[in-house]
């Protein structure tokens, strides 16, 4: 798909026909205070010579840490085939092509994906992805507003135990539109949501409880309780999922009596390599009772006027080219080539292999706490079980002992005291399948000498 | 031509509405309005017990290419929805002034209407709009 730019005559002829004296004046309407004359800060163009020496430059900065951080990004393996299939002249695009006469290849990838989105979920429908797993969750809190009409109060319940960064974003799109967030506590000793504060909810009207699920703590939360409690007073259950935990836990369609309403979360597991924070995409998946109101891109499958077997885009008039202000988002695109990736892998893993992943990330864990645990100032912060990620509470504050880490380089977790300060020095560590006994020994050892070594200072 | 019931009462955004023995008003669409559609897919309807005012966003109509809102012709509240529509939206298509009826309201004040346009008028209206 060429990409031609306007010429000067171009921009000059259709100037004319319209009547405006530049391209500057199309934006007259704005008012003069509101907008950027100047942009001192950008720097002048560079030539591609010129990039390239910059970006390699800052590559050699990155090297190569042994990375034990999860928090909502995991490194995991992608088979090489993932990327080389994904950047074929076909599919790699910066646009996703939707148009059923040209694109009917790229249009069946999405419909695969949504198909094992859909079953890996346990629901019925998926869109096509979101931009991520925050924007995920924050469309989900708006639809489930549109979708929940016995509710009249716009009340999202969000747990603390979600990404703290899911927290934010969902808080900063939907904030101001009409919808009110409020905190559910978790439980210091096991690190789940409290289910005793959720019980204050009895009796009154609230929206959608959101439910994450393995937590951000990497605690797995009582999901067929929370569902329930949820279910019961007439309010919708958001799950917020981590979709390589999914080949070993209940997927949300069957939590609780009724299962999940609404599906959401960060596909980046599934094939997209770490890259300071994306480009990674969200999922969303749902029942088909609330497809209407589900936010996004649906490719359908359908026959020709000839009867052959085709796909394209459906159910748009949710979208904003028909519905205008009243759809059912704004943002009406996908993560067309990150979805491609995460349909890719996770076509070469099938359930078994996506099984295989998650166990062996959860057994690393399992050896990664018992290590560092052995190592004297370190024990788990919480007692509920978990998937790959967990809580090391430490006897002192976590920021130095990390900088001491990434010396030796290793990235040795998350610090947590920006975001939870109320659990004293608190560091979230993740092991996948990436991690061997030897790297585990490595980071235990590295822990208890730099420990040993504040200790000493 | 379009169909105009000479009983019906109309609206300039093209709803119909009909006076019951019970003292209640049926709302639909206007023949006009599913020809301007095309096919209908869908239909959204309010909840029974909903209070409505004149000109407020009641109910969506949705056709293969376009999405529209219907709105409320007189004020008052929701007694009773048109359940057949979920499973057959196309009875709208089919029959605009009988199956295809959306909703029935309790009038805020008995009789109102004032601002609707009478069979004869909405005619003349259409054959302008």
């Amino acid at each position: 798909m060429p990409f031609i730019p306007h010429t000067e005559d171009d921009v000059r002829e259709m100037l004319q026909v319209i009547g405006a004296p530049s391209i500057e004046a199309l934006f007259d309407e704005i008012p003069s205070n509101l907008r950027v004359h100047s942009l001192p800060e950008v720097p002048p163009g560079l030539n591609e010579l010129e990039v390239m020496q910059l970006m390699a430059a800052r590559a050699r900065q990155d090297g190569r840490p042994l990375c034990f951080i999860g928090a909502g990004a995991y490194e995991h393996h992608i088979p090489a085939a993932v990327w080389s299939t994904v950047t074929r002249g076909e599919f790699y695009s910066a646009y996703t092509p939707y148009q059923a006469e040209a694109s009917q290849g790229t249009l069946q990838t999405i419909y695969e994906y949504q198909s094992m989105m859909a079953s890996l979920t346990g629901m019925e429908v998926a869109n096509a992805s979101l931009y991520d797993g925050a924007t995920a969750v924050a469309e989900a809190a708006l639809m489930a507003v549109r979708a929940n009409r016995r509710s009249k109060s716009a009340r999202i319940v969000l747990p603390r135990t979600l990404h703290p960064h899911y927290r934010a974003v969902t808080l900063a799109t939907a904030g101001n539109q009409g919808l009110k967030f409020e905190d559910l506590p978790y439980e210091r000793a096991s690190g789940q949501t409290s289910l005793a504060a959720l019980e204050a909810y009895g009796g009154q009207d609230f929206t959608a409880l959101v439910i994450a699920q393995p937590n951000f703590f990497g605690v797995l939360e009582d999901v067929d309780s929370l569902t329930d409690f949820a279910h019961a007073h007439g309010a919708l259950v958001i799950a917020v999922v981590n979709p390589t935990s999914l080949a070993l836990l209940k997927p949300p369609g069957e939590w609780g009596h009724h299962g999940a309403n609404i599906v959401v979360g960060e596909g980046q597991p599934l094939g997209c390599p770490l890259a300071s924070g994306g480009p990674y995409f969200g999922f969303m998946t749902t029942r088909m009772e609330h497809v209407r109101q589900m936010p996004g891109r649906v490719v359908g499958r359908t026959v020709d006027l000839e009867g052959r077997s085709g796909f394209s885009l459906t159910l748009q008039a949710r979208e904003q080219h028909i519905r205008r202000a009243k759809a059912t988002s704004n943002i009406c695109t996908n993560q067309g080539l990150l979805m491609m990736a995460g349909t890719v892998y996770l076509a070469l893993l099938g359930a078994e292999g996506l099984e295989r992943v998650a166990a062996l990330s959860m057994s690393r864990t399992e050896e990664l706490v018992r290590a560092l645990g052995e190592i004297p100032g370190v024990h788990r912060a919480f007692a509920g079980a978990g998937f790959h990620e967990s809580v090391l509470a430490l006897d002192r504050p976590v920021a130095p002992l990390l900088a001491a880490l990434d010396a030796r380089g290793i990235q040795g977790g998350l610090d947590l005291h920006e975001y939870y300060p109320e659990l004293g020095p608190a560091l979230l560590v993740c092991a996948t399948e990436t991690k061997t006994a030897a790297d585990i020994e490595t980071y235990a050892r590295a822990l208890s000498e730099v420990l040993h070594a504040a200790r000493a200072a | 031509m379009s169909e105009i019931p000479a009983e019906l009462r109309f609206t300039r955004s093209h709803e119909w509405v009909r006076q019951l023995p019970d003292g209640s008003s049926e709302i639909g669409i206007s023949d006009h309005a599913q020809r301007a559609l095309g096919d209908l897919v869908f239909v959204e309807l309010p909840e029974v017990g909903r209070s409505l005012s004149v000109g407020e966003a009641c109910a969506v109509v949705e056709s293969v290419k376009a999405a529209s809102d219907v709105y409320a012709p007189i004020a008052g509240t929701v007694v009773a929805i048109n359940d057949q529509l979920r499973q057959t939206p196309e009875l709208i298509n089919r029959e605009p002034y009988a199956g295809g009826w959306l909703l029935r309201l309790r009038p805020e004040v008995p009789g109102e209407g004032s601002g609707l346009l009478s069979a004869s008028d909405y005619r003349v209206f259409e054959a302008q709009s």
